[in-house]
């Protein structure tokens, strides 16, 4: 009898195992040569006029081209825009088409298409959160981002020329013609689908390399090349696969069984045993990881305070161990990527020399114990226990640890507080804090992009920093349109910036991935941007 | 039993009621907003979002507003996906989640009831023993561990199985064993303890005195009596497992709808928080009334009153 029984179970567990194998019994077939990458998680919105993440901006990116693009060496390149020129007063910018462009559905695009796209980015209904990075300079932005968006000074005097006025001249503009926030769309799908356009591949009309031909939200993106692009004979992929994952240690294994074949999210305890191997690939992008204080709250009012928690940090320490080298000691605030009129901004700073000996940290214990001192707390004594708040991921916590034990050394007691992220960006906005965790990372390689967060009155100038001094420096780099002028006073700023202490920057952001070597031709950018258009692959 | 049920539904409403406006003024008092970044955004976009998604009106009217639309099935625009409404978030993800959740459903029930009853009726016996040990380990050990022990070596060790996707039966398979695990054990522990207190009553001893075989004196009698206390872990089971994993789906890369529950707290995407949630109440209410006429179906002596 119990032999029965036995058997009856076994039958159950094995008819049960065959349904585990009842899925949808849809194979793979081919897709011609495609390469599957993972860069990022499911991208918030792929619409450009809303778009702020990176995530979005690398889909945006190989769907669409603005009138310029970045080429391999970060320099400015012709995109669906062939020449361009600017009027002697810097404030007239006109764009020459290519012949023949069209929209990825074969429909011809035209600066008409650009006239209603960069409008678009105004329209208050639209919303579109960069609008005043790319076009408050743009004549009629106020005007326009009020309600009347046709007040905005674009126009296409034919089909092939676009004309921008400015009310300011701004130097880097070519830098935002190709900012992917501009890039064109189309009017028809638009206005037929409303908002859901972005969602969907067959409303989803673009005009890049590629072009989207299936969505499946959290699980992967697939783009076709596409024929009407003006440059498609350059295109070696059919297509590429963007697989949407967010664990670290998914995208780790996917990438070992050679599912894909380039991973952007790499868990962090294998990179001891992957360093030097020939597949992991460490870059810059333009950015720095940095700390806030609150600079209207005792005692981070004096200047020397700010100094001496700043000097007390072993950066190379920090960045190479703790960071496990991922990111960079960074001994300026603008780090490696930033552009000025000579080259490297880095390079050319502070008269070449960095500001702070990042090599040299029993010297700058010293200095800041001595700052310490002439700030009246010697030794740290009298000196206010303080909180450090940080939200938990990535280093950020292991960072605040360290700090701990850093400003010990000062005689500092410092208290950690872990809020959780979105609670964390608002309490960070408002000031609600004493120390914080901060981080920018370039939108375009001018360094005003960056150096404006210092900026008394600037939206993201967490630390309530406010130096009239800066202000000005700030102000000539906004108004001249002499190059070299601007670059000097940028570097002026950086100079206050970093002699006051204004903020402590700590590390330059790097990013750190897996790629196979059958991928050729492909590259990443200092704006943490991956460009796979031209990628091709190794038999 | 008809007007059972219609009461049932009344309170069923009233419960989902309760449970979106907990959570509609929860959500709104927990600092943050859909629309933070690190980078700050105008105050000119920000009050052009909060005037599109009618954020800027007062909390009250926003959920009177709220509460109105759901009525009408218009659940609103996701805050975050731009272009997303929630009900069409819902309906692309849910039978993604449904799928794998019923599987393992299925793979949990078929394991753990014969399972629970081969220990009962081994008592003490090496296999009691065995079985008790897998059970504990399934109650114990996280699914971020099993997801990541499968991963390994089914995945990348013996390639035997993809590591992502969901477009053949081969990628159903390491995520639906670390769905069922849990399930799996617990099922087997009920089953088994509730199936030797079954086994100890008079009429067993009587069905046995009998003569009856010991085939139908388990089946017909024992197990009958014995899986009540498993049907009413599964209704909660169920609602839970259909509507997905978090931590499963985000280790094998599967589109549903667990994601979406974390991932709108965590965004402070409103209206899919309120969506996901309303969506669960309701799954999970419906279950609890089905659990009921099973019950009754089962055993003749429960009264639906």
């Amino acid at each position: 009898m119990k032999k029965r029984i036995a058997l009856l179970l076994a039958v159950i567990m094995t008819v049960s195992v065959a349904f585990t194998g009842c899925g949808s019994a849809e194979t793979a077939t081919s897709e011609g040569k495609q390469l599957a990458v993972q860069i990022g998680p499911n991208p918030e919105t792929i619409d450009p006029a809303l778009n702020s993440a990176v995530d979005g901006g690398n889909m945006i990116l190989h769907s669409f081209e603005c009138l310029l693009t970045i080429d391999q060496e970060g320099k400015i390149a012709p995109g669906q825009a062939e020449t361009w020129e600017t009027s002697e007063d810097g404030l007239t910018w006109t764009f020459h088409l290519r012949d023949g462009l069209k929209w990825s559905d074969g429909t011809d695009l035209t600066a008409n298409d650009f006239v209603y796209s960069w409008k678009r980015v105004c329209d208050p209904e639209v919303a579109a959160p960069y609008a005043e990075t790319v076009l408050g300079m743009v004549k009629g932005f106020e005007e326009a981002t009020s309600g009347n968006i046709d007040a905005l000074a674009v126009s296409a005097p034919d089909e092939k020329t676009f004309v921008v006025e400015l009310t300011a001249p701004c130097t880097f503009f070519d830098s935002l013609a190709a900012f992917a926030t501009l890039s064109p769309v189309q009017q028809a799908t638009i206005e037929a689908n409303g908002d859901t356009w972005a969602t969907a591949p067959e409303t989803y009309v673009s005009n890049g390399s590629f072009y989207v031909t299936e969505w499946v939200p959290d699980s992967h993106i697939i783009m076709s090349k596409n024929p009407n692009y003006w440059n498609a004979d350059a295109i070696k992929l059919d297509s590429i696969k963007f697989v949407l994952m967010e664990d670290a240690n998914a995208a780790y294994s996917a990438y070992q069984t050679g599912e894909v074949l380039l991973i952007k999210d790499v868990p962090t305890e294998e990179i001891p045993s992957l360093e030097g191997n020939a597949d992991f690939h460490v870059d810059p992008i333009i950015g720095t990881y940095y700390i806030s204080l609150n600079t209207e709250k005792e005692p981070f009012t004096d200047a020397n305070v700010r100094k001496a928690l700043s000097l007390a940090i072993d950066r190379e320490y920090v960045a190479g161990t703790l960071m496990q080298g991922t990111y960079s000691a960074a001994p300026n605030f603008m780090g490696p990527g930033w552009n000025d009129a000579e080259g490297n901004f880095m390079d050319n700073a502070n008269g070449g020399t960095p500001y702070i000996d990042t090599a040299n940290h029993a010297g700058n214990l010293e200095e800041a114990k001595a700052l310490l001192a002439e700030a009246g707390y010697p030794n740290g004594e009298g000196f206010p226990t303080i909180t450090y708040s940080t939200n938990d991921s990535g280093y950020h916590k292991v960072v605040a640890e360290y700090l701990q034990q850093a400003w010990a050394e000062l005689g500092i007691t410092l208290n950690v507080e872990v809020v959780e992220w979105s609670s964390f960006t608002p309490l960070r906005r408002a000031g609600d804090y004493e120390i914080s965790r901060n981080g920018w990372v370039g939108d375009y390689s001018d360094p005003s992009n960056m150096l404006d967060l210092l900026y008394s009155t600037n939206g993201n100038n967490d630390g309530k920093y406010n130096n009239p001094e800066y202000d000005a420096a700030m102000e000539i780099a906004r108004t001249t349109t002499d190059a070299t002028e601007r670059f000097a006073a940028l570097h002026q700023a950086e100079d206050i910036l970093m002699n006051d202490a204004a903020c402590i920057p700590v590390a330059y952001y790097n990013d750190f991935w897996l790629q196979s070597e059958k991928i050729t031709g492909m590259w990443h950018s200092a704006y943490g941007y991956w460009h796979f258009m031209y990628a091709d692959l190794a038999e | 039993m008809i007007k059972y049920i219609i009461k049932r539904l009344v309170l069923a409403f009233v419960t989902i009621f309760t449970v979106a406006t907990l959570t509609f003024f929860l959500m709104n008092m927990v600092p943050g907003g859909p629309f933070l970044s690190e980078k700050a955004i105008s105050p000119k976009a920000q009050a052009a979002l909060e005037a599109k998604y009618g954020l800027d009106k007062p909390l009250f009217q926003q959920y009177l507003t709220y509460i109105s639309d759901a009525m009408h099935g218009d659940f609103g625009d996701s805050l975050k996906q731009r272009g997303r409404t929630v009900s069409s978030i819902i309906a692309t993800k849910f039978p993604v989640s449904a799928r794998v959740g019923g599987v393992s459903i299925i793979v949990a029930l078929c394991f753990g009831i014969p399972l629970g009853c081969i220990a009962a009726l081994n008592r003490g016996k090496p296999v009691d023993n065995i079985i008790s040990v897998l059970s504990t380990c399934g109650i114990a050990v996280p699914s971020f561990v099993i997801c990541t022990v499968l991963m390994y070596f089914l995945g990348v060790h013996l390639g035997w199985f993809p590591t992502f996707g969901l477009t053949s039966w081969k990628h159903y398979v390491m995520p639906v064993i670390a769905l069922s695990f849990y399930p799996t054990a617990y099922i087997m522990r009920l089953m088994r303890s509730s199936m030797l207190d079954v086994l100890g009553q008079d009429y067993m001893r009587t069905a046995r005195a009998k003569g009856l075989s010991q085939f139908v004196s388990l089946f017909k009698h024992a197990l009958r009596n014995a899986i009540l206390p498993v049907i009413t872990y599964v209704g909660p089971m169920t609602a839970y497992t259909l509507t997905g994993s978090f931590i499963v789906e985000k280790i094998f890369t599967i589109p549903g709808l667990g994601g979406e529950f974390i991932g709108s707290i965590t965004n402070r995407d409103y209206t899919v928080i309120m969506g996901t949630t309303i969506f669960l109440a309701t799954i999970m209410v419906f279950m609890n009334v089905i659990v009921d006429i099973v019950y009754k179906l089962v055993d003749p002596r429960i009264k639906l009153k």
